[in-house]
């Protein structure tokens, strides 16, 4: 076997594939969520289950945790093979007819926010205040109690609504971006890709901003 | 004919040589007729120039008909300018205003250095295809046309893939300078027929890793490439080349040399 993750096309393999598997767990992640807008109970519920089954949790994490790594590797890696093949870059960027998408123009620093806002994200909620709560007899972290004290004030809602817009935006190019590095375009599907992953960019940034936005209309 | 003729500012990269440094300079392009190329224009400018005793502009042409790829530079910011699916050379000065400022400049990239003024090298490009387009066929007469059966859509989708003249308009439209779109064109041109499938792993490595050693970037997708291809190359070659390379990675033979083991 060739050096193939040596190579511009064996890195945009793995650039598909960790990609692939965040979008995923994104999509999951956001329609989980969604529970928050139903009662307090039922999400508490619901995250119980997720961390008491251990094997699960922990496959889960390592494999989410590798993909990001390799995600973020990847990225520096192409990103300052292709600066340096650029060298001076032209006046003006494409336009007119010959436009292209702002979304996919600016995807290293949007991941880079991203990432940052992953960070943020986990301290804030995985890592942050503890409390504990009872539903239907069992003790568990009562987390939406975290959710309700981050989501009173407006600064967190906006910087969230900020971030998730941007996460939507990443996502509507990187979704459909993955099936072209993964060798999976043909010119029958090739626009439904397209619009696929604008609509998957969209469904994501706005699940999940309802859910700050529903927190904190509830509380004021 | 109408004796229709607009007056245009050209902003134009101005460098001697693969070492010196270049820079912008401005020169007037007073009463370009609408149906003038944009390099007749340039001609224009150039005979100027040189009956002023000024070093004239140079760029690349030859056909000046759309087929050859040798012409191509950037006009504010487009490769081959604002029209799609056309090359510089069939650019007509009818698209553009009176009285427009233009900024003409060579193609970006630091696999193609520039020779001078809007001229690069693009020999790169030659060292792609040396790496690996090719076929091997038997000698002698030139066989009969129609003793291969090709099924007609993968003739039409090889000869889409084939009409890439090399201009190099994918390189300098793309922010990364990735050289993805021409690669794969030329690899997907031979590999949808069977005269391309004895080498075509082979093939498929060895010109993207010459594609990668050139120092052209990484495709990431923008786009930019195919809407300023002059032959509307489509990215879905890009994908096949992907899905051939990893396909060929897998499978890829040891290389057996004569007069060993
Ligand atoms: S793919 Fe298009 S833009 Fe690129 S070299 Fe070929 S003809 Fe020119
Ligand atoms: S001069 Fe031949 S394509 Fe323009």
């Amino acid at each position: 076997m060739v050096a193939f993750t040596g190579t511009t096309v064996g890195r945009k393999y793995l650039m598909g594939v960790s990609g692939l598997i965040w979008a995923g767990f994104v999509f999951v992640h956001m329609c989980g969520n969604m529970l928050i807008l139903i009662s307090p109970q039922a999400y508490n519920a619901y995250g119980h289950a997720i961390v008491s089954n251990k094997p699960l949790l922990i496959a889960s994490e390592l494999i989410l945790i590798f993909a990001l790594a390799t995600h973020i590797v990847s990225a520096i890696a192409l990103t300052r093979q292709n600066r340096s093949a650029k060298g001076i870059a032209p006046v003006r960027a494409p336009n007119g007819a010959k436009s292209t998408g702002l979304a996919s123009r600016t995807m290293a620093a949007q991941g880079a926010l991203v990432l940052v806002f992953i960070i943020s994200h986990l301290v804030v909620f995985k890592f942050g205040n503890y409390y504990e709560t009872t539903v239907d007899g069992v003790v568990m972290r009562d987390l939406s109690k975290v959710i309700f004290e981050v989501f009173q004030s407006c600064q967190p809602v906006a910087w969230y609504a900020f971030c998730l817009v941007l996460l939507g935006f990443h996502l509507s190019h990187g979704f459909g971006s993955i099936f072209q590095s993964l060798g999976m375009l043909h010119p029958a599907y090739q626009p439904k890709i397209r619009i696929a992953s604008l609509v998957y960019g969209f469904v994501v940034s706005v699940g999940f901003l309802s859910q700050p936005i529903y927190v904190f209309l509830s509380q004021s | 004919m109408s004796a229709k003729t607009i007056d245009l500012t050209l902003k134009v990269w101005r460098q001697k040589g693969q070492n010196s440094e270049g820079s912008f300079k401005e020169y007037p392009a007073k009463g370009v007729s609408v149906h003038a190329s944009f390099l007749e224009m340039l001609d224009q400018v150039n005979e100027a120039l040189i009956s002023q005793g000024q070093d004239p502009i140079a760029f690349d042409h030859d056909c000046r008909e759309g087929i050859c790829g040798s012409c191509g530079f950037m006009i504010s910011g487009n490769a081959h300018g604002p029209i799609k699916s056309t090359t510089v050379c069939q650019l007509h000065m009818r698209n553009f205003e009176n009285g427009e400022v233009l900024t003409l400049e060579p193609w970006r990239a630091t696999a193609f250095p520039v020779i001078k003024d809007l001229m690069v090298d693009r020999s790169a490009f030659d060292r792609i295809i040396t790496a690996g387009g090719y076929i091997s066929v038997n000698t002698g007469n030139a066989p009969d046309g129609n003793c291969l059966p090709i099924p007609k859509p993968d003739a039409d989708e090889a000869f889409a893939s084939a009409a890439c003249i090399g201009c190099g308009a994918c390189v300098a439209s793309c922010k990364n300078a990735s050289a993805a779109l021409f690669t794969s064109a030329k690899i997907s041109h031979l590999a949808l027929l069977p005269q391309g499938q004895i080498e075509k792993e082979k093939r498929t490595i060895k010109m993207v890793e010459k594609m990668d050693s050139e120092g052209f970037g990484a495709c990431t997708s923008t786009g930019a490439c195919e809407a300023s291809c002059p032959k509307d190359i489509s990215l879905t070659n890009i994908a096949r080349m992907n899905r051939e390379f990893l396909k060929a990675a897998l499978c890829e033979k040891p290389e057996h040399h004569h007069g060993e083991g």
